[in-house]
């Protein structure tokens, strides 16, 4: 049933601003209001008497566009507002103010036309039947989106064949590791090959062999059927093997949307080097030796944790090796989240979309 | 505005399609809760402690209309009705709203009721075994409720059968919709428990679950007869014990209630959803 799909002119794989975007938020705005209630005894007997709300601004004012083909990576700490503008985009909940479109439609219509070409991933929460085989769930799904027995067949053999799946989808749905499960998951969310992915921590907990078996997945969908997918995630991995483009949501607000390039060089312009001290020797290190080669982000008896600005890697690592009893050294990303706490940290920046075509995100 | 009823796509093969993979799915997952279906089905055993009961009253004289092998067949009429009509949606849907599993739902191009529908029926597959087994133990027990006054077999018309389970399946959607209405609450108040039992207690006793409504005076069955209660149990099973029964007044009420409540239903759905904050999803 892919008549009428909304295919980019685009060769695959590419980013197309020339069309319209697939994702549109303006002015997205969403409000809660939460009972608020002092513990204790007393506070809860105030509260069934009077109840007293509180009014919080989960998303305020989010504008962005995401084009046809486009991977952009949703950041932010916990509570930022990522997952209300994902309900919002996907049409669970009404915004307060402000517009979501989503091919042409408005999200919360749920028009048939619009549910048929989008999807949603939740890492916590599964749509596949827990105590039935996966098989079961996607024979109904494929009933529901249309899709003819034969051919959902196809494509669940061939989703199978990447993401090296294959008797588990017989078995019961619990019965399944975390990484299995998630897989399935997205088996059911993509078997209708939409034209929009909306993924919400679609790697949380995974293993690493399963997380890199997603992230490939995922880029070969996108590559194949010039998806637009927005994901949220806490991975750096996923953004660096992903993203061309990300934006940063801190307090419901836009902090950055732009390259993924230019976050880490604005915002990370370190490497994290890992330091595991000879344990006979660990004790005559102090705080003001090693401060001589960088800056101290942990220092736990045995290992150290510092942060080296790019330029200056080379050299301390030489430094390092000669200087100081060092029993193992790595070197890699600092963590993600230490990557958006110096962008909250800083004063609140904003930068225009980039034309993203074929720019090369991964060093 | 949230369309009142999601638009349908596809033609009437495609949705005869969706129906019946979400029958087989959910039979086959109800056939991996067989043990507890057949517990759940002690608890409806109602019908025929009733049915010991009113054998014992009819033998009595008590009541001049009513005698001891009508009323056994009526209360196992009764049963027969009670196991085609259980409904939980009450409990399921709470638990999809507040848990946030009817996010993924919401996202299909299917009223996310539907796989509320199937689920009941694909219980009611499992459950049809188990029920027709009991039921054919109480007529050994006491086969004086298929049989007539000259000690020959008692059965009912074809048509009577027809209508019966005709009848049975209009109980089974009133009933339905009216605890799926009174589930829509927990888009508002998170645990709906509480009102379902304000719909159960009526249900129990003005149904005729209990007793032949028969036996009431007949200005209150009068009454009766305009609320949607005789219609969940009495109206089928009256039917098919001795056809007694004003068939076009009790279609007409039948009706009435199912437009009412569907399109109540339908309101309070799009209002809710408005209000629907996808806890936890």
């Amino acid at each position: 049933m892919e008549a009428g799909a909304y295919t980019p002119p685009m060769p695959h794989g590419k980013v197309d601003h020339r069309e319209p975007p697939t994702v549109r938020a303006v002015g997205l705005t969403k409000q809660y209001r939460v009972a608020d209630k002092e513990p204790g005894m007393l506070g809860t007997l105030r509260h069934f008497v009077k109840r007293r709300f509180r009014s919080i601004e989960a998303v305020r004012g989010v504008d962005f566009e995401i084009a046809p083909g486009e991977i952009v990576g949703f950041l932010g700490p916990n509570g930022a507002g990522k997952t209300t503008a994902i309900k919002m985009l996907t049409g669970l909940i009404k915004p307060t103010a402000g517009q979501a479109e989503v091919l042409g439609y408005t999200p919360f219509d749920r028009h048939p036309e619009l549910l048929r070409r989008l999807t949603l991933v939740m890492g916590n929460k599964q749509q596949l039947i827990w105590d039935l085989p996966a098989m079961d769930s996607l024979r109904v799904n494929a009933a529901v989106y249309g899709i003819a027995d034969d051919e959902a067949d196809r494509r669940v053999r061939m989703f199978a064949a990447m993401l090296e799946l294959d008797k588990e989808l017989t078995q019961p749905v619990r019965k399944l590791s975390l990484g299995q499960r998630m897989k399935a998951e997205l088996i059911a969310a993509l078997l209708h090959h939409p034209k929009v992915l909306f993924l919400d921590e679609p790697t949380l907990g995974l293993d690493v062999n399963a997380q890199t078996a997603v992230r490939a997945f995922l880029k070969q969908y996108n590559a194949e059927h010039g998806a637009s997918i927005l994901l949220t995630t806490h991975y750096m991995a996923d953004v660096t093997a992903l993203c061309e483009r990300v934006i940063v949501i801190h307090q419901g607000t836009v902090l950055y949307d732009g390259t993924l390039s230019g976050v880490i060089e604005r915002f990370a312009p370190y490497r994290e080097l890992t330091l595991d001290l000879q344990a006979n020797a660990a004790d005559r290190v102090d705080e003001a030796t090693l401060e001589r080669f960088g800056e101290i982000e942990q220092h736990d008896g045995q290992t150290v944790r510092l942060l080296v600005t790019r330029d200056a890697l080379r050299d301390t690592v030489r430094r390092a090796l000669s200087e100081l009893p060092i029993a193992d050294l790595t070197v890699g990303d600092p963590p993600i989240e230490e990557v958006i706490g110096r962008l909250f940290a800083s004063a609140p920046t904003r930068e225009s979309a980039p034309s993203a075509d074929g720019t090369e995100a991964d060093r | 505005m949230n369309p009142l009823f999601t638009p349908r796509f596809g033609s009437p093969r495609h949705r005869l399609r969706v129906g019946g993979s979400m029958l087989s799915m959910w039979s086959a997952y109800m056939a991996a809760y067989r043990f507890e279906i057949v517990l759940w089905m002690v608890a409806t055993m109602l019908p025929l402690i009733m049915m010991g009961v009113w054998i014992e009253a009819g033998a009595s004289g008590l009541f001049p209309d009513i005698t001891s092998a009508s009323v056994a067949r009526y209360f196992l009429a009764v049963f027969v009705i009670r196991q085609l009509t259980v409904v939980w949606v009450a409990y399921d849907f709470e638990y999809h709203v507040v848990s946030g599993k009817l996010s993924p739902l919401l996202l299909h191009p299917v009223d996310p009721g539907w796989q509320f529908v199937f689920s009941h029926l694909g219980e009611q597959v499992v459950r049809l075994p188990f029920f027709v087994g009991v039921v054919a133990i109480a007529v050994a027990i006491y086969p004086a409720a298929l049989q007539d006054a000259e000690g020959g077999w008692w059965l009912p018309g074809a048509g009577q059968i027809v209508g019966f389970v005709l009848l049975t399946y209009a109980a089974f959607v009133l009933r339905f919709l009216l605890q799926y209405t009174v589930a829509m609450l927990s888009f508002w108040v998170e645990r709906v428990g509480g009102f379902e039992q304000l719909t159960y207690l009526p249900y129990l006793f003005l149904s005729g679950m209990l007793f032949p409504l028969e036996v009431l005076p007949a200005e209150v069955s009068n009454v009766l007869l305009w609320t949607p209660f005789p219609y969940l149990v009495w109206f089928p099973a009256k039917l098919l014990v001795d056809g007694d029964v004003e068939l076009t007044r009790g279609l007409l009420t039948i009706g009435g209630w199912f437009v009412v409540l569907l399109v109540t239903n339908r309101l309070v759905w799009r209002r809710g959803l408005a209000h629907y904050s996808a806890m936890g999803a």
